[in-house]
């Protein structure tokens, strides 16, 4: 089967989206960039990869007459399943990694006692588990290091207490095996962490299912020879891709195609991506008429909401939350990144309440997106927004007000996957162009 | 360890050593006026009267010409931090900080030699605003004379008789007076009609150089390497023999590449196949000038026409200096100045070049620190893509101030602006094609 990808380099997370010859959405997958786009790269495409795989066994489910009525919540829970697995795995390897760690020189003498430590928490962590993947359970992030991070902290410091060891030891442990972690794809075959979620359905299910079927469904879904037929890369980080030129695109160009794929009749695009906001006019094919972003200042952009969180000490998920319980909107007067701190720290000094200020800074940043789409020639219909922050409530509410305010009743597009908008497009230009070769040959 | 990859040579052709030899000169001869008693006007690009100032054996020294050398040569940004330091706002253009600042830690010429104080400011007003104060600044320095010619601002796009007896009886009344008195020199017509002959000459050869760019590959680039062809003849040189060889010089080097179909050159050498022929709003970056270019001949982007190249006068509409009209052609040249023109102007310009140099699209690069250009640019560019439905894009770095120059920042948008024109050239929705 051939497949097209397209590969969005952000500043803050990469993305990659596999499309088939037909232009149906095979996979996706996302991580974080940090600073390493190569095993971004890597670890997006396998991402996708995964993806790709689950959706040609749900085909094959639905195909093969297995018996499955609801095959899309089978497949949920065999995502949920996998992904726990995968989870697993991963927790596997940086306790391998912090038990290396503690070999070096720098825990001599208390080589034994970390151990004893690290072991205790792993098993807490892997008997947590299971919960953190289940039904309905929520994560603040899908990415390893956000989830195991923070449950590591929390246990480490009980275990600390318990076992009288160093907290600070055990903090350092891991944020010396992280990184390693982080930057390598998970490890072991993905069909043995298929099967293993597969057993794990059926061991809670109360489903009646074959196993042969589905065995034979698996089997033909991971039979299938995924080639690699285009790739073109995008984004912030794009040149670094080791790809030929005619294989990257402006991300300008992939979201305003991204978005005419996701909606036909957009004619206006917003993306705030964690560097960059961008208005783009498009025309009735997706092609780009005009455009303008921010200067090189990044204020109003994804990373300043990342600077609120971490300044207000929370998860950049929870703002959008927190910002929705607010009664009124603070006047936020600057969009400064840098001032974002003392601006925040000035009003909490005047007394206003934390989700008001939130709801007023997320008021600050549409406001500032809103001047960039003016200057690209305002709004029309259909007008639709990409990128991470669209999946902020907080910003969303605020863009609706701000939009109806300005441009009257336009019909906004906001897809729940928004942020692989970019990645759409390159992969949909990976594919016309492999097509157009075809032709030309 | 490794040791950084050296830039590739620049490469240099006749008419750019002599330029550089030209301008060498003139700074020595700067420097040198402590001993050779020769007087120095300060003054500005548009508007500048170096026909007239040369009537009187004085040196022209033009302050954006300094902060463009120290610009380019990576110095300007100590001396707008040094402004800075003094009270000037960040908003304050950047031009007049590195020029305020350059005073303060010395105010040491290119040629490493200390640049001797003016003897005169004139300011020949040609639509700058900041300019006005940039010399109140400087008048505050040096405690020197002062004279303005007022220049009266194209605001309907008509030269009226009026508006040019104005600028005459100034000329006559005021600049003239005060060049004589502090010269000590007699002002003689004659010689001034001698300088415009030379003026003429070299604009007509500057002119066919501009119009080049029409052809197909352009032999130019019109704006990175306009940049340098408007050198001699918007700054001390317009008036000489010295400038009329140049273009004598620059023109037969054009020719030739014009019979070998060969596109402009670049600092790295031949640029490679044209794929993009622009026209440009707004004057370059000057602290990453190379890198910047670099953004565009990599890309096969070329410029055909720019307006900045129009700053220090309009040649291609026709204007000359005339001999015979001595001081009415200095007031013309003057009140055509492209910063003296109104918006509608500057539009039906561009319109024009848009269509007569086959371009694909409009770039405007808004300065950051330059009010008087950026004031209604957008619009601009609205009206242009109006009218000639090609594609504009819009750009923002800064004169001389590096700290407004983001280089991921522009490369994201100049790559798309190329992208779009090429997506644009196809019939709706085709595919990109794909390179062999």
């Amino acid at each position: 089967m051939r497949c097209f990808i397209g590969i969005d380099l952000g500043s803050t997370t990469t993305k990659a989206v596999l499309l088939d010859e037909d232009g149906g959405m095979l996979g996706r997958g996302i991580t974080n960039s940090r600073s390493n786009y190569q095993t971004a790269t890597t670890v997006a495409k396998l991402e996708a990869m995964i993806s790709a795989r689950l959706t040609l066994f749900s085909r094959a489910l639905a195909q093969d007459g297995t018996g499955i009525a609801d095959v899309g919540a089978f497949m949920a829970e065999i995502e949920r399943h996998f992904r726990l697995e995968q989870f697993l795995d991963q927790l596997d390897d940086l306790e391998r990694t912090g038990a290396a760690v503690i070999d070096g020189e720098r825990f001599a003498g208390r080589e034994d006692a970390a151990r004893e430590a690290l072991g205790l928490i792993f098993d807490r962590l892997r008997g947590e588990a299971p919960a953190i993947y289940a039904p309905g359970a929520e994560r603040k992030s899908d990415f390893f290091r956000d989830i195991a991070g923070s449950r590591y902290m929390h246990i480490a410091e009980d275990v600390a207490k318990e076992a009288g060891v160093a907290f600070d030891m055990l903090l350092n442990i891991y944020d010396k095996s992280i990184i390693g972690v982080e930057n390598r794809p998970p490890a072991g075959a993905m069909g043995e962490r298929f099967k293993r979620a597969i057993d794990r359905v059926l061991g809670e299910t109360s489903r009646k299912l074959d196993r042969e079927a589905l065995d034979a469904a698996m089997k033909s879904a991971f039979g299938i020879d995924i080639e690699e037929a285009n790739i073109v890369g995008t984004g912030y980080g794009r040149v670094t891709l080791p790809f030929p030129k005619e294989q990257i695109r402006s991300e300008i160009l992939c979201h305003g195609l991204g978005a005419h794929v996701l909606y036909p009749k957009t004619r206006t695009v917003l993306d705030i991506g964690g560097q960059d906001t961008k208005a783009i006019q498009i025309d009735k094919d997706g092609i780009v008429e005009n455009f303008q972003m921010n200067d090189r200042c990044a204020a109003g952009c994804g990373r300043y909401l990342g600077y609120i969180a971490d300044e207000m000490n929370i998860g950049v998920h929870e703002l959008g939350p927190l910002a929705m319980k607010a009664t009124k909107s603070v006047r936020i007067n600057s969009t400064c990144t840098v001032f974002a701190g003392a601006e925040l720290r000035d009003r909490l000094a005047l007394g206003e309440k934390r989700e008001d200020i939130l709801a007023g800074l997320h008021r600050a940043i549409i406001l500032r997106a809103m001047s960039i789409i003016s200057r690209s020639g305002g709004i029309e219909n259909e007008f639709t927004w990409t990128g991470g922050v669209a999946n902020n409530e907080a910003a969303v509410k605020a863009l609706r007000i701000l939009v109806k305010e300005n441009y009257g009743d336009v019909t906004i597009n906001i897809d729940p996957a928004s942020i692989y908008t970019g990645a759409l497009g390159a992969a949909t230009f990976a594919l016309r162009e492999a097509n157009a070769k075809g032709a030309q040959a | 360890m490794t040791t950084k990859p050296e830039k590739p040579a620049v490469v240099k052709e006749p008419s750019m050593l002599k330029q550089k030899a030209m301008i060498a000169r003139n700074y020595d001869k700067l420097t040198s006026a402590p001993e050779t008693g020769k007087k120095v006007v300060s003054t500005y690009v548009p508007g500048n009267l170096n026909e007239l100032i040369m009537c009187f054996d004085m040196l022209n020294n033009l302050p954006e010409i300094n902060a463009i050398q120290n610009g380019l040569r990576k110095q300007s940004g100590n001396m707008i931090r040094e402004a800075e330091k003094m009270g000037h706002s960040e908003d304050v253009c950047s031009y007049v900080k590195a020029d305020i600042g350059a005073m303060a830690r010395g105010a040491i010429a290119p040629n490493g030699k200390p640049m001797p104080p003016p003897d005169l400011l004139l300011l020949s007003y040609t639509g700058c605003f900041t300019f006005l104060k940039w010399f109140e600044l400087l008048r505050d320095e040096w405690g020197c004379e002062t004279v303005m010619l007022q220049v009266p601002y194209d605001g309907d796009g008509k030269v009226t008789d009026n508006m040019r007896d104005y600028v005459v009886k100034q000329l006559k009344e005021e600049v003239i007076p005060a060049m004589e008195r502090i010269s000590g020199v007699k002002f003689d017509i004659d010689r001034l009609r001698e300088n415009l002959k030379h003026s003429a000459a070299a604009e007509d050869d500057f002119v066919w150089v501009l119009q080049s760019a029409m052809n197909k590959p352009s032999p130019i680039d019109a704006y990175f390497g306009g940049v340098f062809y408007i050198g001699p003849i918007f700054t001390a040189f317009r008036g000489t023999e010295d400038a009329v060889d140049y273009y004598k010089l620059l023109r037969q080097e054009i020719e030739e590449r014009i019979a070998q179909g060969k596109g402009p050159i670049t600092p790295e050498g031949e640029m490679g196949e044209e794929k993009y022929r622009l026209v440009v709003e707004g004057p370059p970056n000057w602290t990453h000038f190379r890198d910047f270019w670099k953004m565009f001949y990599d890309e096969g982007a070329v410029v055909v026409a720019s307006t900045y190249t129009k700053v220090g006068g309009v040649f291609d509409f026709g204007f000359r200096h005339d001999p015979e009209n001595p001081l009415e052609s200095l007031a013309d040249y003057c009140l055509g100045c492209y910063t003296n023109r109104n918006l509608p102007d500057r539009v039906a310009m561009i319109e024009n070049y848009m269509e007569a140099y086959q371009a694909d699209g409009l770039l405007i690069n808004s300065i950051k620190s330059c009010n008087s250009f950026s004031a209604g640019q957008l619009l601009m560019m609205r009206e242009i893509e109006r009218r000639t439905g090609k594609p504009a894009a819009f750009i923002e770095t800064d004169l001389v101030d590096p700290r407004y120059f983001s280089a991921a920042n522009i490369r994201t948008r100049l790559e798309s602006y190329f992208q779009m024109i090429e997506q644009k050239r196809r019939p709706a929705g085709a595919p990109t094609p794909v390179a062999a």
